[in-house]
């Protein structure tokens, strides 16, 4: 820590250090920022910008950036603030992690903050129309009664620069030219996956360009937690990523006792994993299925749904529901498994083991199969960190980024597991990589059955001491879990109260959306589908 | 084998006897149109129920289960929702060719359906280009298809019609080569020649390698032709949502739908002429007792048996395989089936010429 200290002190004195937290946190004028940021990614490699939080501190603006270094794995976060409250202005850092580049959009859809340099500041989620920025905490809702007529089609955009006296320009563009045949996908389309809208460029059935335009589910997620308690917040973690609703919670679970203090029950913790895991199996049979029939093979699509009933029904047995589970809770689970829960996983593994097999009997080997997905949509290795790009699409690409080896939470230290990391980082590896991350689902299973039965069947599932009212002391935690799709992380700011600051949840579907236009570049229309598809994103998560 | 030429003979005589040769020509023609569309939409409302049925045991399903016995009656009820429908045409559309285009694709299935030999003596027509007919007039589909993309004015038909034009334009070439296969084989382009050339062996087995060959090839382009999968790039519905027929609704939509099964079921009938005998029963040379039984089974059920059995290995290959793409399947015509089916349509003469194959 204290190592880190004086290397940031080095590169910029004005920096203030803070060690004392769970990670350091360096705050930092924005006069000064873009330098630090340069240096801190090229010179103490911290080549992944993981999160970007944007913040209303009611006396000033800003922006809380947290940084993963890729060899070491550490995190660190910088503060960057702006006391102006009518123009806030910050300098983008789009040009070093081109994440930031939705991630600042985002920032300056909810709370106006102009980032300086960045190409394409527009807003991300809500409509060009939409009057103020909601997550400002001065922000009267009244403001934006509901609208009735549609939306129009923007085509204009505008960046600000900075020349050399300081001045601040805007510069106007435009985001595709009259000539170009801009052909509209979306939002009600047979495989966008949800109400997800691209406008492609073509060429004759080349695409040159995608802009993503998102938000048609935006439900504010983030706002609406600023009015709740921390038991209440739980339940719109399970309405992101649905795929990937007991890894969410999970997440959320953590950081809230990771704030409290909270010491959770071994059992406990295993059976949430367990439920993880069965939640990951169940994401990767749904995207084999999406995968294969957004290519026209609609016979394994229902493969993969057969296998998944298994295990929905196991959600069921326990959970007493499918799809929204509401399983983990603060301190624990909120019941204890079903008295069978230990025999149907075990069902499930070898069923689902025996299924993988037929699936790559069916698909996987298939002529057309490898010719339409091999070296289609390839996403390099430095690409993949640059865009922050974790989950099984990070891992397709080379880069070992898997949460439960890079930063071990719950119990998985004590599993034997492989990462599966491919190299080419095209369709097919990324198809593969899920298919492969099946069979360690399975393996992980396995053994938790085992210490589950080892440690009985019945038994505490839920910490004693849990506070019946939630107050959090003033500071903000942040946590991150490997979901379904790449890091899950969740921010919370509070200020002592049983109602958070601020809530943030870095979701790992947000940061594929920004590689769509990258992979389908000089690609055809069919592969459009094929790569959105291996990248497989799930709509709520992006939209929140 | 009963030869239903006796009853049409019949028929014409009876008429002959009392009107005059005008008025029994249009009674005969009405006639057969009649008996031409109820079997038409018969056997449409089956494809529709059998595709349903086989797709669903390939996917692990019932098919339709709710509406009559087994589903039974599922077909009709779609067909009187359809009906009932409104034809909603779109602001700025080329509303004449908009609505001609479903009827162009319609009147092209009709046309080849019409040529197809149902059993013997039972043809409208025996004409002594009976073959190139049939390839002419099914080319006028895609004229059909062409229009319904760019009527629409929309860009998903635009790319859903350019697409099949090429496509079709391009696997009607493998089609006709593997025809003309055959026509060598066989030494006519009348269907009653070829038909009645399988009398002792199917060409399938009859003509080597050649005949398997184009077999084959027949196979993969009356898939392309007709748009169906692997080769469902016009319609493509995840990436195009309908491809040309995105905005049709009605029964305009049925027509196209119509005549993608009938299309279907013509293919299977002229692969069915073309390689296993047409309406003629499975004889083996030798096996005089089971050859006889053979006859006993009427050439109508040979001929829909047949048809039935090459269509059910077309749903297989549909559920099956995924979506090629665009350039995958341009090139698998003019890169391998196209070279492929000229070098077979070669050995095919020098075998035929030499006397080469089978019952030569």
């Amino acid at each position: 820590m204290a190592e880190i200290e004086n290397k940031i002190t080095q590169l910029c004195p004005q920096a203030q250090v803070d060690t004392t937290g769970e990670f350091p946190l360096v705050t930092v004028d924005d006069a000064q920022w873009h330098d630090l940021a340069s240096a801190l990614k090229n010179q103490l490699h911290y080549d992944v910008l993981s999160a970007v939080v944007g913040m209303d501190w009611t006396d000033s603006f800003g922006c809380v950036y947290y940084l993963t270094n890729t060899s070491t794995h550490e995190l660190l976060h910088v503060k960057v603030a702006t006391t102006d409250r009518e123009n806030p202005r910050l300098h983008s850092v789009c040009d070093l992690w081109p994440v930031a580049n939705f991630q600042e959009r985002e920032v300056y859809d909810f709370y106006g903050i102009v980032f300086i340099g960045h190409p394409d500041m527009r807003r991300m989620f809500l409509r060009n129309d939409w009057v103020g920025y909601p997550l400002r905490k001065d922000y009267d809702p009244a403001s934006n009664p509901l609208r009735l007529e549609d939306e129009t089609n923007e085509d204009y955009t505008c960046r600000w620069v900075e020349d050399e006296n300081g001045k601040v320009k805007k510069i106007d563009g435009k985001v595709f030219e009259d000539d170009e045949y801009v052909v509209n996908v979306g939002p009600q389309h047979p495989s966008t996956h949800g109400v997800m809208r691209y406008r492609a460029s073509l060429d004759g059935e080349i695409v040159k360009k995608i802009d993503v335009v998102s938000g048609y589910i935006h439900r504010g997620i983030e706002k609406m937690c600023e009015d709740l308690t921390y038991p209440q917040m739980l339940l719109y973690t399970e309405r992101m990523d649905y795929m990937a609703a007991h890894i969410n919670r999970h997440c959320m679970c953590m950081c809230v006792e990771k704030a409290l203090g909270l010491e959770v029950p071994r059992r406990a913790e295993l059976i949430r994993l367990m439920m993880d895991e069965l939640m990951r199996l169940s994401s990767h049979l749904l995207s084999y299925g999406c995968l294969t029939m957004d290519q026209g093979a609609t016979t394994a699509f229902f493969y993969g749904f057969r296998e998944r009933e298994l295990i929905y029904d196991i959600f069921d047995r326990t959970c007493g529901a499918r799809m929204s589970m509401s399983y983990s809770t603060i301190g624990g689970v909120v019941a204890d498994v079903h008295e069978d829960f230990v025999k149907d996983v075990r069902h499930a593994c070898d069923v689902i083991e025996k299924a993988l097999k037929e699936y790559h009997k069916l698909f996987t080997g298939n002529v057309i199969a490898v010719n339409r997905m091999t070296g289609v949509g390839i996403l390099s290795k430095e690409d993949a960190i640059a865009y922050d790009i974790t989950g099984p699409s990070g891992r397709a690409s080379g880069w070992h980024c898997d949460v439960r080896k890079t930063n071990p939470y719950s119990l998985y230290n004590e599993f034997d597991f492989d990462e599966i990391v491919y190299e080419n980082g095209d369709s097919m590896d990324r198809y593969m990589v899920r298919m492969k991350e099946m069979e360690q689902c399975i393996k992980i299973l396995r053994q938790a059955c085992d210490k589950l039965e080892a440690e009985g069947l019945q038994g505490e599932y839920c910490a004693p001491k849990v506070p019946k009212l939630m107050k959090l002391p003033a500071g903000h935690w942040y946590q991150q879990v490997e979901a379904s799709r790449g890091a899950f992380g969740v921010y919370i700011e509070s200020d002592g109260n049983t109602k958070p600051v601020r809530v943030h949840f870095q979701s790992p579907c947000f940061n594929l959306i920004g590689v769509v236009d990258l992979t389908c570049k000089d690609n055809m229309i069919a592969d459009l589908i094929t790569i959105t598809a291996s990248l497989d994103f799930v709509i709520p998560d992006i939209d929140r | 084998m009963f030869d239903f030429g006796i009853v049409t003979k019949w028929l014409d005589d009876l008429l002959n006897s009392v009107m005059p040769g005008w008025l029994t020509t249009t009674i005969e023609c009405v006639l057969v149109a009649v008996g031409l569309l109820v079997a038409y939409s018969l056997i449409a409302m089956f494809y529709i129920f059998y595709e349903r049925k086989v797709c669903g045991w390939i996917q692990c399903r019932l098919g339709p289960m709710r509406v009559g016995k087994w589903g039974l009656l599922q077909v009709f009820a779609d067909v009187i929702k359809i009906l009932q429908k409104e034809l909603i045409t779109l602001w700025h559309t080329d509303k004449f060719l908009f609505k001609l285009a479903p009827y162009l694709v319609l009147i092209a299935s009709m046309l080849t359906f019409a040529c197809l030999p149902w059993g013997r003596g039972l043809q409208i027509v025996d004409m002594n280009i009976g073959v190139f007919f049939i390839v002419a007039v099914s080319s006028i589909g895609v004229l059909g298809i062409l229009l319904a993309g760019w009527a629409s004015n929309s860009k998903y038909t635009l790319i859903g019609a350019m697409r099949s034009g090429a496509q079709m334009i391009s696997y009607e070439l493998s089609c006709g080569i593997s025809i003309l296969t055959i026509v060598c084989l066989a030494g006519t382009m009348s269907i009653t020649g070829i038909v009645e050339a399988q009398a002792d062996g199917w060409f399938l087995f009859k003509g080597h390698l050649p005949a398997i060959l184009a077999f084959i090839i027949y196979m993969i382009a009356a898939n392309a032709e007709n748009n169906r999968g692997p080769f469902d790039l016009p319609e493509a519905e995840h990436e195009l949502t309908a491809g040309y027929h995105t905005e049709y609704s009605g029964i305009h939509f049925g027509f196209f739908y119509l005549a993608e099964y009938l299309n279907l079921f013509i293919v299977s009938g002229i692969a069915t002429l073309l390689f296993l005998g047409g309406w003629m029963p499975l004889h083996i040379p030798g096996w005089e007792g089971f050859n006889n039984i053979m006859d006993y089974i009427p050439s109508v059920v040979w001929f829909l048996g047949k048809a039935f059995f090459i269509t059910f290995i077309f749903f297989w290959i549909r559920w099956s395989f995924p979506r090629v793409r665009i350039d995958q399947m341009l090139a698998l015509e003019w890169r391998y089936l196209m070279p492929i089916g000229l070098v077979n349509l070669v050995v095919m003469a020098i075998i035929v010429t030499q006397g080469w194959y089978f019952g030569a």
